[in-house]
């Protein structure tokens, strides 16, 4: 409900200080862009990175705060804020492996880092939104962010097929997802998450419900790219420059998940056995599917593409479990899924150089052997998503399928680790291509500074998180501790 | 007065007309406006059962999903200039650069 | 100290990985002048640590459990970063160590002049970590990443020389069989952990018994998929022979001595679940003594000298699981511990040999070889006498126990088939021996310009090898049953089956082991050398049956055809139907061809301005509908249509039959009845 005639408070403008610093940040490097001269705009990246330390420092000191904001429409809560920190980290990243690449993209320009920072405060207002107004506005603001980002390049053609593509298929599915939620409300006459649960507490399977659930099913199922929703996810992946592309596979994804966790798990919780039939269909499907096609393909960014299907399949188990393990599986997936796939983009990205895309999977042959560095980093980040131990794929993949067996749900479990079995096939095949193929010429990888900085982070959180998860694993613990209504 | 249910058949019905509409149309503007033929379904539903549940709430939405959609139009034509511009066409046959 | 002691031990390779792999990574040069002095010292200093505890433990001190850190928790589970070192550990550390370091001083000489040299010691020494890991872990999950470990390091080391396509083939073949082994393991863990809300081996084994029956046997058989996948046992054993791409030191190590024997070490280790299983038991025996008669039929015909030996690990592979599957723990262990000295041995010397000739791994081109390369030769005949089980030597008494064990356990069948394999085995070692190293020589010009004995970093553990394959079957497991490793192994696998072997039948056991070894060596005598021509006549006799062995039962061509195409050509289907779908999504109906595009325009047309009437022409648009899902191009996605149409029949459906009295939502009925009133006054 929005309180008739509220003021806003000051503590409601406390809790949303990360977003406002987002968002407030990004404005102001649209100014600073038409003041910098053209040479320096590698500055706006340093801007950007400025403006997400002060958000993630302003997160760090609401970490532990619990609080409704703006009349419950903003929820601030330890499970938001875990997610936002990984957005930020996520952005940060991603802003490290650009500033080089965008110049060889020719995009190098002052918007890239403002919309990127743009549909990152939109993934933040999603993952706080206390309200499926919040939850729509949050999602527009960073689709709409995202279809200019995937564009952006309009000398070229690919890009901009992929952001008309992205475009008409993501307003698509928002509208269904919009017309879901007017259904939600016509069910409960509210569009306050909690309020709509509490309404739906004792309804059991109205009709209407099971509507709007299969529409806002389908919206939070092509934000994921969740089989039969997935389509759009190779062509745009494909298409994007690759560091919108790696943006877009871990940012949005770990958003949408965290706001479909929230939806699905307190809104429809009461009616869990409904859904879950259907989601497990889907998540097999998912997996089946995003693991099957990945064989077969030739370029490396349509390959992470169907893995990152994959990856949606996988990590929809911890939905389907819900309760406490579920819900801290899903969290921890998703912090570990954003680094090495982040890492194997990195990887692609510093690929890319003037003339040359090295998008195909053979363009990567003897790279051991040039770059043994980059190569060593790769087997890292394809071992780690084939959850393989000890990285931290492993501990990822090994959380979520326990909670499916801890559930009872024992053939989700197997048909996660089989599949991802299969996986190691496709993800080898990358190590086999690097190490095990002579370069066809010299290899010349776009290395900057800040790519360094990136991979050597991402590498080494990989590394670490599975020698030694105790921390992560106690973080998203407390995290869900006030997370009311899990089932 | 008239029964909720009118709106809701009519909201029903134009919301299908435009998923048609995105479906079978091949000039990427005409999808465009099936899209917000869809999203004023949905707005229709918001001021109807606003109206029935006696709250403010849903036609408050309206407002938000209206200011949205004229941004993401917005955005959307700004793409899709830039598409004929490059390709000389609006047909989405033609967008065939990615592997389909 | 002693904490500091065991953790060395994997600690050592470790370091000694990092030192070689991060040395290559930042291009030093001067690696290559002391990358072999690095692994090989930290094997040797892991060799000397294991030694310690082993004299420790054998001294009569209990075992050693240490916990370093916390490493997965949640649920009520805890896992930990632990050691567990008892007397099985200790068996298997000896082994490890001892065979591995002899391996490592081996291959300074071996790969000396490889390209790759300081890589292929980070590997080796990554490699031996990882297998430490394996038997030092006191969980299951511990197990696991080191059983993931050891197959990563297999499919880098087979692949070592990816130069040739048949070697980075290999490894992925192995990686990928294996892949499919450890998710079977995997879900054994998770049933593991649901059953005790635990993954210690401390907590878990002793409560066995409060496993019902049924789970039992789905946990063992689970991780018994495991084990035939690491350990090469049908139906996965395909990927071994391949392996023997890689060097030979790694054949040895890897793929002979330990590696491969982690399938056995880890059903030994879970005894206790196998206990409560019998036909997991009955499982593990038969799959043992199948693989070893099958393998061992393969061995006879092929002409590669490493493929022999590799057919021949998986036959004797495949004795450790049939007596494990037996209840002769012990046996196992025991047979697990002599071939890791003579398997290595013989895989070591036919390096040596294959690098006497530069290269040449054909039998047929070898013979003559005895007095050209005489250490060798001598140490290549104690392997073969070991592994063809003649007694004093070491292969007789383990493989004689295990022998014993099927025929005093009732397996009479078993027993033939293992009996029938050591003959096999004693004739095919044989005709390697007589091939390489007898008779005339066949050796091609080039091969006999380079023919040389091998230097004495690479003859030197080929005699420790000869020595310990020699002495160490009657060191360990003298007398025959209640030899030394029983008494050391008693207190982790108990000391059952022990005494059951009544004298006579055992007699007569060990009297057919031997005569069957002296038949297959008297076969092979006679036919490659007393009578050169009868093998010729022999193979002209058995066309088909010669070709069926040469091309190994054509398994590989069955599982190409079987599994591995089918799962690419799904892959290429849905990757078409996703291109396909998506194209119809966005291109809509009308492409390509003229009448659907009017058909398209049509419908449009009648929507938009038929819109205010639609529910009049519901049923006609259906048609029409239904019309171009049949019309050709359109089904590629119909699907979407389908899909949206289901959804809004269910709308209506449902709105049909809810509850008039449901909670309060009003409104829905309302507009419930409203549909429902048209339905009535439209008058379907």
């Amino acid at each position: 409900m929005i309180p008739q005639a509220s003021m806003i408070t000051s503590a409601d403008l406390t809790a949303v200080l990360p977003e406002l610093i987002i968002s407030v940040g990004a404005c102001l490097l649209l100014l600073v862009d038409l003041v910098l001269p053209k040479p320096a705009r590698d500055w706006l990246a340093y801007l950007s990175l400025v403006i997400l330390a002060a958000a993630g420092a302003a997160t760090l000191q609401l970490a532990t705060a619990q609080a409704e904001a703006f009349g419950g429409l903003f929820i601030l809560d330890p499970y938001s804020s875990y997610f936002k920190l990984l957005l930020y980290l996520a952005t940060g990243l991603t802003i490290l492996l650009s500033i080089r690449y965008i110049q060889i993209e020719r995009i190098h320009l002052g918007e890239y880092y403002a919309f990127l920072l743009f549909s990152t405060s939109g993934l933040m207002m999603m993952v706080s939104s206390g309200d499926l107004i919040t939850i729509f506005l949050g999602l527009e603001l960073a689709s709409v962010s995202l279809y200019i980002l995937a564009g952006l390049n309009r000398h070229e053609l690919r890009p901009i097929e992929a952001s008309a593509k992205y475009f008409v298929l993501g307003s698509l599915s928002a509208a269904i997802f919009l017309y879901g939620m007017s259904l939600l409300f016509g069910a409960t006459g509210t569009t306050h998450l909690s309020t709509a649960a509490a309404a739906l507490a004792h309804g059991q399977g109205d009709p209407v419900l099971v509507m709007a659930m299969i529409f806002l099913l389908v919206g939070f199922g092509f934000k994921v790219a969740v089989v039969p929703f997935h389509m759009w996810t190779p062509d745009v992946y494909e298409g994007a420059p690759t560091s919108v592309t790696a943006y877009m596979s871990v940012a949005v994804k770990a958003a949408t998940f965290a706001v479909f966790l929230r939806v699905f798990l307190e809104v429809f919780g009461s009616i869990k056995p409904q859904w879950t039939g259907w989601l497990i269909g889907l998540s097999v499907a998912t997996m089946v599917l995003g693991n099957l096609a990945a064989i077969v393909q030739q370029n490396i960014k349509r390959m992470l593409a169907y893995s990152s299907i994959a990856h949606a399949g996988y990590a929809m188990i911890g939905l389907i479990v819900g309760g406490e393990l579920g819900t801290m599986s899903l969290m921890l997936y998703m912090a570990i899924y954003v680094l090495m796939n982040l890492g194997a983009f990195g990887v692609v990205i510093l690929m890319r150089r003037a003339g040359v895309m090295g998008e195909q999977i053979s363009d990567l042959s003897g790279l051991a052997k040039e770059h043994p560095a980059a190569a060593l980093a790769m087997l890292i980040f394809m071992f780690s998503l084939a959850g393989i131990p000890p990285t931290a794929g492993f501990v990822a993949k090994f959380y979520l399928f326990m909670a499916a067996v801890d559930a009872g749900l024992v053939w989700l479990a197997v048909a996660g680790v089989l599949l991802s079995a299969v996986s190691a096939y496709y993800y080898l095949r990358v190590v086999m291509v690097m190490y095990m193929k002579e370069p066809a010429g010299p290899i010349e990888l776009a290395w900057s500074p800040s790519a360094v900085a990136a991979l050597v982070i991402v590498v080494a959180a990989t590394v670490i998180i599975g020698l030694y998860p105790a921390p992560l694993v106690g973080y998203t613990q407390d995290a869900i501790l006030h997370l009311s209504n899990l089932r | 007065m008239v029964p909720l249910s009118y709106y809701v058949i009519l909201s029903a019905i134009v919301f299908v007309i435009g998923l048609a509409g995105v479906l079978i149309r091949r000039n990427i503007v005409i999808i465009l406006l099936s899209i917000e033929l869809m999203l004023n379904a949905a707005n229709i539903n918001f001021v109807a059962f606003s109206h029935y549940a006696e709250t403010i709430v849903g036609q408050v939405f309206v407002f938000f999903v209206m200011t949205v959609a004229a941004a993401e139009v917005t955005v959307g034509l700004a793409i899709v200039i830039a598409l004929y511009r490059r390709r000389a066409t609006l047909n989405v046959e033609e967008l065939t650069l990615l592997k389909w | 100290m002693i904490t500091a002691l065991a953790w060395s031990i994997p600690a050592l390779p470790l370091a000694g990985a990092l030192v070689n792999g991060l040395g290559g990574l930042f291009g030093f040069t001067w690696l290559r002048r002391v990358s072999h002095f690095v692994a090989v010292g930290a094997s040797g200093l892991a060799f000397a640590g294991a030694l310690m505890l082993f004299l420790r433990l054998s001294a009569g001190a209990p075992p050693i459990t240490l916990t370093l850190y916390q490493w997965i928790f949640g649920a009520g589970l805890h896992v930990h970063v632990g050691l567990l070192i008892d007397q099985l550990t200790a068996i298997m550390l000896m082994v490890i160590t001892g065979v591995g370091s002899l391996i490592h001083l081996y291959s300074v000489g071996y790969m000396h002049d490889d390209p790759g040299y300081p890589r292929f010691f980070t590997y080796l020494n990554l490699f031996m970590f990882s297998m430490l890991v394996l038997v030092m872990a006191d969980n299951y999950l511990l197990f696991f990443v080191g059983w993931e470990g050891v197959g990563l390091c297999s499919y880098l080391l087979i692949a070592f020389w990816y130069e040739k396509t048949s070697a980075a083939q290999a490894g992925t073949k192995a990686f990928v069989v294996n892949r499919i082994g450890d998710a079977g393991f995997l879900l054994g863990v998770f049933f593991i952990f649901t059953s005790f809300g635990s993954l210690d081996y401390a907590t878990v084994l002793p409560r066995a018994g409060e496993l019902t029956t049924a789970a039992a046997t789905a946990i063992t058989l689970l991780l018994l998929v495991g084990a035939v996948g690491k350990s090469a046992q049908l139906p996965l054993y395909t990927w071994l022979p391949d392996a023997m791409e890689g060097p030979t030191p790694v054949s040895a190590l890897i793929h002979a001595a330990t590696m491969v024997t982690a399938g056995v070490y880890m059903v030994v280790r879970n005894h206790a679940l196998y206990a409560m299983a019998p036909f997991s038991m009955e499982t593990v025996a038969v799959i043992g003594g199948v693989t070893a008669i099958f393998a061992a039929s393969i061995g006879l015909v092929q002409y590669d000298i490493k493929r022999v030996l590799a057919y021949s690990t998986v036959s004797q592979l495949g004795y450790m699981f049939m007596a494990a599957g037996l209840g002769a723990y012990a046996a196992a262990i025991f047979h697990l511990m002599t071939h890791a000295f003579f398997k290595a041995l013989l895989f070591l010397a036919a390096g040596s040999v294959i690098h006497a000739l530069g290269g040449e791994q054909d039998i047929r081109k070898m013979g003559g070889l005895w007095s050209k390369i005489p250490v060798t030769a001598w140490t290549f005949l104690i392997g073969t006498i070991a592994i063809a089980g003649i007694p004093p030597l070491a292969g007789f008494w383990s493989k004689d126990e295990i022998l014993n064990a099927a025929l005093s356990g009732g397996h009479p069948i078993l027993w033939l088939l293992g009996l029938t394999a050591a003959c096999m085995t004693a004739f095919y070692m044989f005709r390697l021996f007589f091939l390489t190293f007898k008779g005339p020589s066949r050796l091609t010009h080039e091969a006999e310009h380079h023919l040389h004995e091998s230097p004495l970093v690479m003859t030197g553990p080929l005699m420790a090898l000869a020595v310990l394959s020699v002495i160490g079957g009657a060191l360990a497991g003298y007398p025959s049953e209640a030899g030394w490793i029983h008494h050391f192994l008693a207190p982790v696998v108990g000391a059952h089956a022990e005494e059951e072997a009544a004298g006579g039948s055992a007699l007569f056991g060990v009297a057919a082991s031997i005569i069957v070894a002296l038949l297959g060596l008297t076969i092979a005598w006679v036919m490659y050398l007393l009578r050169p021509g009868l093998a010729e006549a022999g193979l002209a006799r058995f066309t088909q049956a010669h070709r069926l062995l040469l091309n190994k039962y054509w398994v590989d061509e069955l599982y190409d055809l079987l599994v591995v195409n089918p799962t690419k050509a799904l892959g290429r289907v849905w990757d078409w139907f996703d291109a396909t779908v998506i194209d119809g999504a966005v291109n809509g109906v009308g492409r390509g061809t003229g009448r659907c595009a009017a058909l398209s325009t049509w419908i449009e047309t009648h929507i938009i301005y038929g819109s205010l009437n639609l529910t009049g022409y519901a049923n006609h648009i259906m048609a029409r509908l239904l019309r171009l899902v049949q019309s050709g191009l359109v089904h590629h996605y119909a699907a979407i249509f389908l899909v949206g149409l289901f959804l809004l029949a269910n709308l209506l459906w449902w709105l049909n039959h809810a509850d008039p009295g449901g909670d309060g939502l009003v409104v829905w009925n309302q507009a419930a009845s409203f549909i429902n009133s048209l339905r009535r006054g439209g008058g379907s």
